[in-house]
């Protein structure tokens, strides 16, 4: 399997949106192919043939009534809001320009 | 009277319906042992003085309207009302903080309780407090925790294991004879071993996660610790059961049995005639402490003598957990942990005015190294191109583990009796630099969690005075089966002198001189950072 460089580690912080340090993409870089490396083990078993196991218990299609069940007030939820307008939840704005925010 | 908080929780029980103590009085008892050698443990992270004395107040209240009103009354009441109780800090409590241990969650206060939470209200139990942990339960030492690590009372300059640590020390230094933990690896299992109480883990699906943090969705259960079998299940059977609110918890009946099991050391002890317990070989791993494996043996060798079957059976696939583990554990954590983007709750860092990098500077700033890089893990398994040759491949090896198990079961054993861990407790630091040693304190846990099987560590003896746990394995739904045997081995173990014996530092943490593992943390961090750092 693949031998993770910087630019991977880079990439991959970028795709799980984590802003790292130069110090941590360097320690990084050395643990995760540490832990690949542990990962070799698994190509040497043939799992052609066996099926993957999601969840081990055989529960499938739990359904319930589609009821209307109380909820949390708008209060409740926004409580813990760093940023709060009115009823609703400040999001940074996502596209610029004019009327973006 | 003795010290109250040395009764067990079935104790409590029985003094409490007979009107001889109050549950205003344990709860006492308990707040002053948890606040006066916090400092030195560092297990808890928020304690409810004045909630548990008005809970206490409740339960006593309780407990006094069913005496007036007879036999039948007080026979309805769970026997854990009135009886402290301690929580994770990541089970929500409406009104209480959560923080699974880390920074990102410093200063949420839960909007609901979490099903356990209620059930646990329900049954009339006082809830002390929370306990510290490894941050999202990702650790083996509880030294992830964003609020310093916890030590452990048998010696506190070694880790109480993880990432239940919080609740283990807790529950071992008698500030609370109940505690719940919950357990991905083996974060149960592992700190109960190495802080010698017993802790369960049961069947996935058997206890409802509504409301508790979410660490790997396919793996995570909830469960007691405790310091003995029977409070174990009177624990268990408060919270276990079907919720309507988690799709994942099993329409099974809760065994109403968990809550009479035998008082008596004899009666309990003929469990083990004609039991079959299969010790699986693959468990007694290279670099296990011969003490630890020693343990394990003379346990299993004294449940022989009293009449069980033990034979030696072999679990192939056992060396593929481990990898397979840590794809799947690292894959379904990157995708829960997605939730924590600073919008709706949590730490949010808005400096840049910019949306992508407040995104990165969150959630950058909110997590601490362990969590990054199990998030860094699971993304590089789950991303294009490497699906098939991780994770897929981690699901297709689980199945052969579960197989391995399945294998036992057919075979007609009753239980896999295993070391829990393959050493006792490791020194505060020793394992913090080097991630892969740290994951293999699972090594013989994890495989548990792969298969969905409920799995018990108890307490077995000390090796160079540490607490050594037996690992106890059962086929799914099988708790009380494996209650019933942990409770025959505390019956045939009953007159052994390590039995007698209480956590050997627990003294020490009653001088308030005694340092904060916080501060000694601090300590084996600049020392090590003059060594090599990171090993590739």
């Amino acid at each position: 399997m693949a031998e993770l460089t910087r630019a991977d580690v880079e990439h991959v912080a970028h795709l799980a949106r984590l802003g790292l340090t130069e110090e941590e993409l360097a320690r990084l870089e050395g643990q995760l192919n540490h832990i690949l490396d542990q990962y070799k083990v698994l190509a040497t078993l043939d799992t052609a043939h066996i099926p993957p196991t999601a969840q081990t218990i055989e529960l499938q299609n739990i359904l319930r009534e589609d009821a209307v069940q109380p909820s949390l007030a708008v209060d409740e939820a926004l409580a813990n809001a760093p940023e709060r307008s009115g009823d609703h939840f400040v999001v940074p704005a996502i596209l610029g320009g004019e009327g973006g925010a | 009277m003795p010290d109250f908080t040395r009764l067990h929780a079935h104790e409590m029980s029985r003094l409490l319906r007979a009107g001889e103590i109050s549950s205003r009085a344990l709860t006492e008892a308990h707040l002053a042992a948890a606040e006066r050698q916090n400092g030195a443990l560092n297990a808890w992270l928020t304690i409810y003085r004045a909630d548990a004395i008005a809970q206490a107040g409740a339960a006593d209240a309780r407990i006094a309207e069913a005496r007036r009103a007879g036999p039948a009354a007080l026979a309805a009441l769970h026997p854990l009302c009135g009886v402290p109780v301690a929580l994770k800090d990541l089970v929500s409590v409406k009104g209480g903080q959560a923080t699974a241990g880390s920074k990102i969650l410093r200063g949420y206060i839960a909007p609901f309780d979490s099903t356990v939470t209620a059930r646990l209200r329900e049954a009339g139990a006082v809830i002390l407090g929370k306990t510290n942990m490894d941050e999202f339960a990702m650790g083996s030492s509880t030294e992830h925790s964003a609020y310093g690590p916890t030590a452990n009372p048998w010696d506190l300059t070694r880790v109480p294991g993880g990432s239940s640590g919080g609740s283990a020390a807790a529950v071992a230094s008698y500030h609370t004879p109940l505690a719940i933990g919950t357990d991905t690896g083996g974060s149960i299992r592992q700190p109960a071993s190495m802080c010698g109480i017993v802790g369960l883990k049961p069947t996935y699906g058997r206890v409802s996660r509504f409301g508790i943090v979410a660490f790997a969705s396919s793996l995570d259960q909830i469960g007691p610790l405790a310091r003995d079998a029977r409070d174990a299940a009177l624990l268990l059977h408060a919270v276990a059961g079907r919720d309507e609110r988690d799709a994942t918890s099993a329409p099974i009946p809760v065994p109403v049995e968990l809550l009479s099991l035998p008082e008596s050391d004899d009666e309990a002890a003929s469990y083990l005639k004609g039991l079959r317990i299969a010790l699986p070989r693959e468990y007694f791993v290279e670099g296990m402490e011969p003490g630890v494996a020693a343990r394990i043996r003379e346990a299993v060798a004294a449940m022989e003598a009293a009449g069980a079957t033990v034979d030696e059976v072999s679990l192939p696939h056992t060396d593929y957990g481990l990898a397979s583990y840590y794809i799947i554990a690292p894959a379904e954590a990157s995708s829960n942990l997605a939730r924590y983007d600073g919008v709706r709750y949590g730490f949010s860092d808005r400096s840049s005015g910019e949306f992508i990098a407040d995104y990165l500077r969150t959630r950058g700033g909110g997590f601490g190294p362990e969590v990054k890089r199990r998030i860094m893990l699971g993304t590089y398994a789950l991303s294009a191109g490497y699906y098939d040759a991780y994770y897929l491949k981690a699901q297709k090896v689980r199945t052969l583990i579960k197989a391995d198990f399945d294998a036992v079961w057919a075979a007609g054993f009753d239980a896999i009796c295993a070391p829990t861990s393959p050493t006792v407790a490791f020194p505060l630091g020793a394992r913090t630099e080097d991630p892969v040693a740290m994951y293999l304190s699972d090594a013989c846990t994890l495989p548990i969690n792969m298969a969905g099987l409920p799995g018990a560590a108890i307490p077995a003896g000390l090796s160079e005075g540490l607490p050594v746990g037996l690992q106890i394995v059962g086929a799914p739904w099988s708790e009380l089966s494996m209650l019933r045997l942990a409770r025959a081995y505390e019956g045939i173990t009953a007159r052994a002198p390590w039995r007698a014996l209480e956590p050997a530092e627990l003294h020490l943490t009653d001088d308030p001189t005694t340092p904060s593992p916080v501060g000694r943390r601090q300590r084996t961090a600049s020392a090590s950072a003059e060594g090599s750092g990171v090993q590739a």
